[in-house]
């Protein structure tokens, strides 16, 4: 076994030799080294989130028609550190009424529940934080630690506006959560597992071939879980200034801020690992870990800038819309798109690879085709039924 | 079991390291509070009235549907993994299942439970 084929074990049985050479006990060294591991890739990912603070700003630019940062450093590279050294220097104040321990907690707690859902991020086929067998059931658990953080920031802030958007925020996680809920059974489905590493090796087709509407759901699900818009209306700016996080200054503004961003763009590495095959790539992951993780993370990218596009392309929903939306469309459809997955699953078992794949494409096209049709004429007769009287009056005018 | 370790060990760093951002900022950042920097942001203007008051109880009516909804994701999530094994039969029953929930999603509906008020 060499470094270039498992990197993460070689370095781990070199670091632990070391250790037991200067007297540790054997489990107490294997334990240090696993939190050295661990610590290592959270450093990582606290390095990449700086980075995405400016991809970001620059993909918001360029969506705008403008240049984004670019006077500190080369293409405004430095910029992140710049701000994060102004956050740091900043006074942090807190509000006179505010629930202290509440309120400090929450920003920790925000940052936490982000960086504990790299434990499950199988990163290549031999490097992972670790193989938990339940990692669907974790990834939901990791997200309610979020929506518990926002609730904790807006109550304890002591602040009206903030109490409305964290009342806002915590309305639509919850909602959202069911519609997620019901389709991350889809990849469970097909692979039988619920261990992340089991649904990618699972995926000889991408589970996005099979089930292009479940891809499209879940995606709809985590941007409405990360309080981004069209679902933003827990900041909601022109009505709540900044929302749940409006007292916060300073470096607990900034983990936030971060976190808002990492789990962006964590939330595109699992809707690439969960439908777009994670880190395979045509065989090129079996070459070396290396190369698995650069596609991984490309693949997270690309999830994190359509995340970004939809972001800067739509306008904000009202919060009646956005209730309505889920309760009355999203999740009757994330349920019987479901049972049509399971149904076609059963009966499709036994056929050729290309009669399954079209077998399932033609299942979710008549299923989000018979949701649109049903969802415009229910439109329509609203909005005759609304309009029907005003039109009626007009005409006795 | 020893899976569980490394989940402890990321919940431990994940504390340590927006703690230690935070620390930073507090050790760094100057300190000179006075009343009106504390005081609660409105807008400039001086805070009307209380803002630990009682909130619509609509999303109390929200979360006691979702509830129904997450408590049944328990039961979904073993019938989706032993799914393949299976076969028709357990896929009927977990139509019949669903089925249960979306009426009791209809009865909501229709009862006006799901109207933002």
């Amino acid at each position: 076994m060499s470094f270039w084929n498992d990197p993460l074990k070689v370095a781990a049985d070199w670091l632990e030799g070391v250790f037991m050479g200067w007297g540790m006990d054997s489990v107490f060294a294997h334990v240090l080294v696993a939190f050295l591991g661990v610590f290592l890739l959270i450093a990582l990912l606290m390095v990449l989130d700086i980075f995405l603070v400016w991809i970001e700003r620059k993909v918001v630019a360029r969506f705008q028609d403008r240049l984004g940062p670019n006077r500190v450093g080369p293409y405004g590279l430095i910029q992140p550190f710049a701000d994060i050294i102004k956050l740091i220097i900043k006074e942090d104040t807190t509000p006179g009424n505010a629930d202290k321990v509440v309120y400090n907690l929450a920003p920790i707690l925000s940052m936490m529940s982000v960086l504990i859902l790299w434990a499950i991020v199988p990163l290549a086929p031999v490097m992972l934080g670790t193989d938990l067998n339940v990692g669907v059931l974790f990834l939901i658990a990791a997200g309610a630690i979020g929506t518990l953080s926002i609730i904790m920031a807006g109550w304890s802030s002591n602040n009206k506006f903030a109490l409305i958007g964290g009342f806002r925020q915590v309305a639509v996680m919850v909602s959202f959560e069911v519609p997620m809920l019901t389709m991350l059974l889809i990849p469970v489905i097909f692979s039988g597992s619920m261990n992340m590493n089991a649904i990618i090796q699972d995926q000889d087709i991408w589970y996005f071939l099979i089930s292009p509407l479940g891809a499209l759901i879940f995606l709809i699900a985590a941007i409405a879980e990360l309080g981004r818009a069209p679902f933003d209306l827990a900041e909601g700016e022109s009505e709540l200034v900044s929302g749940f996080n409006i007292e916060y200054s300073g470096m607990k503004f900034g983990m936030f801020y971060a976190g808002e961003l990492l789990h962006a763009f964590t939330f595109g590495g699992f809707w690439s690992i969960l439908f777009f095959g994670g880190y395979r790539f045509f065989g090129l992951e079996q070459v070396s870990p290396f190369l698995a993780i650069l596609i991984l993370i490309i693949k997270a990218m690309l999830g994190y800038w359509v995340i970004m596009w939809v972001k800067y392309t739509m306008m904000r929903i009202r919060i009646d819309q956005m209730l309505s939306f889920n309760w009355k469309f999203l999740t009757p459809l994330s349920f019987v798109l479901l049972l049509v997955t399971a149904l076609m699953n059963a009966l499709l078992a036994s056929a050729p690879t290309w009669l399954y794949i079209v077998g399932m494409i033609l299942a979710n096209v008549v299923t989000g085709w018979a949701a649109l049709e049903i969802a415009r004429s229910a439109t329509r007769q609203e909005r005759e039924r609304v309009e029907g009287p005003k039109q009626a009056a007009e005409v006795s005018h | 079991m020893s899976e569980w370790i490394y989940v402890a060990l990321f919940i431990a760093v994940g504390l340590i390291i927006p703690i230690g951002a935070i620390a930073a900022g507090f050790i760094l950042g100057p300190k000179k509070p006075n009343p009106i920097k504390e005081a609660t942001y409105e807008c400039g203007v001086e805070p009307v009235g209380e803002a630990w008051i009682q909130f619509k109880p609509q999303y109390y009516i929200f979360a006691l549907v979702f509830l129904v909804f997450d408590v049944e994701a328990v039961f979904l999530f073993p019938w989706a993994v032993k799914l393949g094994q299976l076969g028709l039969y357990a896929v009927v029953e977990g139509i019949i299942f669903v089925s249960i929930l979306i009426i009791g999603l209809v009865y909501t509906w229709r009862k006006g439970m799901l109207e933002w008020l």
